[in-house]
């Protein structure tokens, strides 16, 4: 699997509470076809945390409680995230398009309870995406491995990057 | 087998179970002018062309017209690549996306739709399974004709008997929304039952109205078994239909007979409360339109109220029929008059504020009352503004009383 930061060192843990929704993630009015292709990551959280765009760092952990990016579909939401470098999440669990659109973005979407309970914002974490391995707060996590499918598709970089590359879907059975 | 299963069955070609990862043909994909520019860029990198053009609608509905320059760039690269793929297109002005598929007898009973917005969930208003899904899957089952999808497990909703006068679908979405709460139907399709008289007072417009806030509680699909106005308008397929021994994640009955009007208080749509909750609360904007609400028989429930009478001082009010159909429909039967003449406005058919991008935006410190689907912060213009939603009946009452009514206010 693709590791576009170097594991092992130390990010920023940025810390989001249940019920995270789309119009938190990325405000519909900042939209890209609204505010231009170039900008619109630099409105990511901007009502929820308006320092999030600024200070956030390549690399650094978003970890969330339950629901993680309810309602709309917006794509442009998850996307926000990916242009300033995110490439994976933990969270309790994620609303369905949301999960879709990070696998087909590239964006790995751990899910752990655990996790999430221990963490404090502005905690210092590293992980490791490829070994499913996290550390905090002086202790080791194995995170749970996706489905085969979905695996599948993020070894190729993403679902669109393995349909690319094979023309279908992978294997479901 | 759940309704849900019953199309996944049908479309893959034998019995699939809940939990198993299926890829499925589907029978139509849906795009809108705000997520076709990244459609566009995802076809272009795989290099692929529609595979079923006929298959395919483009509906612009979500900034439309255009508000600014850079969506009407974005809105110009639509329409080229429309005429060149000879997908349908429906432009500025056809209306909401969903309504527009159901018009277009797009939807009908059993097919397998998937869209680029949320609300897809509308069509098992007539018995489909529609899915919201973002731009890569929309443009990876435009180049395909297929997706991937997990059977879900089901929620079953009985709703039972013929509400009371001044209660309406939008009442009984949101008891459902409240009941099972954000997350409470998460990668599972909601499967709702009319019974005891629920089915005749209960058309396609309101079948429609509780498929689309299924969105809300997390579902996948929310589908409507087919019975009442749905059997006469379509040919329903022997097989779309759930078992006797069906098994589901949890059941839930709600008795319309003694349902009260509800509202969804700011941030969230499952904060549902009874009026009395907030009766009083001054209202500074109405809005009623958008997928959930903007049919004629809401557009007509808010004439009622409104017939000879004005807008409280200080209230404005905005109406968005669904459709240039709705639109049409209203002004021939003398619905808009009523709507102009009590001091409401009417917009472009489409999405008008819903998502606070344009047509009427909410400034910080004002209380919107909307008949949408979503309340969230900041949902319809600035994270100060409180939005509330109810049904086109509670809705236009806030405008003439300029506060939001009391229950007893709502029944007539």
């Amino acid at each position: 699997m693709t590791t576009p930061h170097e594991p092992r060192t130390t990010h920023r843990l940025w810390l989001f509470g249940d019920n995270v929704n789309t119009d938190d993630v990325l405000p519909g009015k900042y939209a890209p076809f609204m505010v231009g292709e170039d900008v619109f990551q630099n409105y990511a959280f901007a009502h929820l945390r308006p320092e999030f765009a600024r200070e956030y760092r390549p690399g650094d952990l978003i970890v969330a409680g339950r629901n993680l990016g309810l309602g709309s579909s917006r794509e442009y939401a998850p996307e926000a995230l990916k242009k300033l470098g995110v490439r994976a999440i933990v969270a309790k669990s994620y609303a369905r398009i949301f999960y879709r659109n990070l696998v087909n973005l590239g964006i790995v979407p751990f899910v752990s309870e655990e996790v999430v309970s221990a963490a404090r914002d502005g905690d210092e974490v590293s992980y490791d995406i490829r070994t499913g391995t996290l550390e905090l707060r002086g202790r080791t996590y194995r995170l749970e491995p996706l489905p085969a499918f979905l695996l599948a598709a993020l070894e190729e970089g993403s679902l669109l990057e393995y349909f690319k590359k094979h023309g279908d879907f992978p294997g479901v059975e | 087998m759940t309704l849900a299963q019953a199309i996944l069955s049908h479309k893959v070609g034998r019995p699939v179970r809940p939990g198993e990862l299926v890829v499925v043909e589907v029978d139509h994909a849906m795009t809108i002018d705000s997520i076709v520019p990244t459609v566009i860029d995802r076809l272009e990198e795989l290099g692929a062309q529609p595979r079923y053009p006929e298959r395919v609608s483009l509906v612009f509905d979500h900034v439309a017209p255009a508000a600014n320059v850079n969506v009407a760039e974005a809105q110009r690269r639509g329409r080229d690549w429309a005429r060149r793929t000879g997908v349908n297109f429906y432009e500025v002005g056809r209306g909401v996306c969903h309504q527009v598929l159901i018009e277009e007898g797009v939807a009908r009973p059993g097919a397998l739709i998937v869209g680029s917005d949320s609300h897809s969930t509308s069509y098992g208003g007539v018995g489909a399974f529609g899915t919201g899904m973002g731009a890569t899957d929309i443009a990876l089952a435009i180049a395909s004709g297929k997706t991937w999808l997990r059977v879900p497990e089901s929620v079953k909703v009985t709703l039972r008997g013929r509400p009371r006068p001044g209660v309406s679908a939008k009442d009984a979405a949101l008891e459902i929304v409240g009941r099972l709460g954000a997350d409470g139907a998460t990668y599972m399709a909601i499967e709702i039952h009319l019974e005891g008289g629920a089915e005749e007072a209960f058309g396609r417009s309101e079948r429609v109205t509780l498929a689309n806030l299924a969105m809300e509680a997390g579902a996948k699909a929310g589908i409507v078994a087919p019975s009442g106005e749905i059997l006469d308008l379509y040919e329903v397929p022997g097989w779309l239909r759930a078992d006797q021994d069906a098994v589901y994640a949890r059941e839930l009955e709600i008795d319309l007979t003694a349902l009260a009007p509800r509202l969804a208080a700011p941030f969230y749509v499952d904060n549902v409360h009874a009026l009395s909750d907030y009766a009083g609360a001054e209202v500074d904007f109405v809005f009623v339109g958008t997928c959930t609400n903007g049919r004629i028989e809401d557009l007509r429930a808010a004439a009622e109220v409104l017939r000879g009478r004005r807008m409280a001082p200080g209230t404005r009010m905005l109406v968005v029929p669904a459709s240039s159909q709705v639109l049409q429909q209203a002004m021939a039967e003398g619905v808009l008059q009523s709507l102009i003449e009590a001091g409401a406005t009417i917009g472009t058919p489409g999405c008008g504020p819903c998502m606070g991008r344009h047509m009427g935006v909410a400034a910080s410190g004002e209380r919107v009352v909307s008949t949408a689907n979503r309340n969230f912060k900041g949902r319809m213009g600035s994270p100060e503004a409180e939005v509330f939603l109810a049904s086109p009946r509670t809705a236009a009452l806030a405008a003439v009383l300029g506060r939001i009514p009391d229950e007893e206010e709502v029944a007539p």
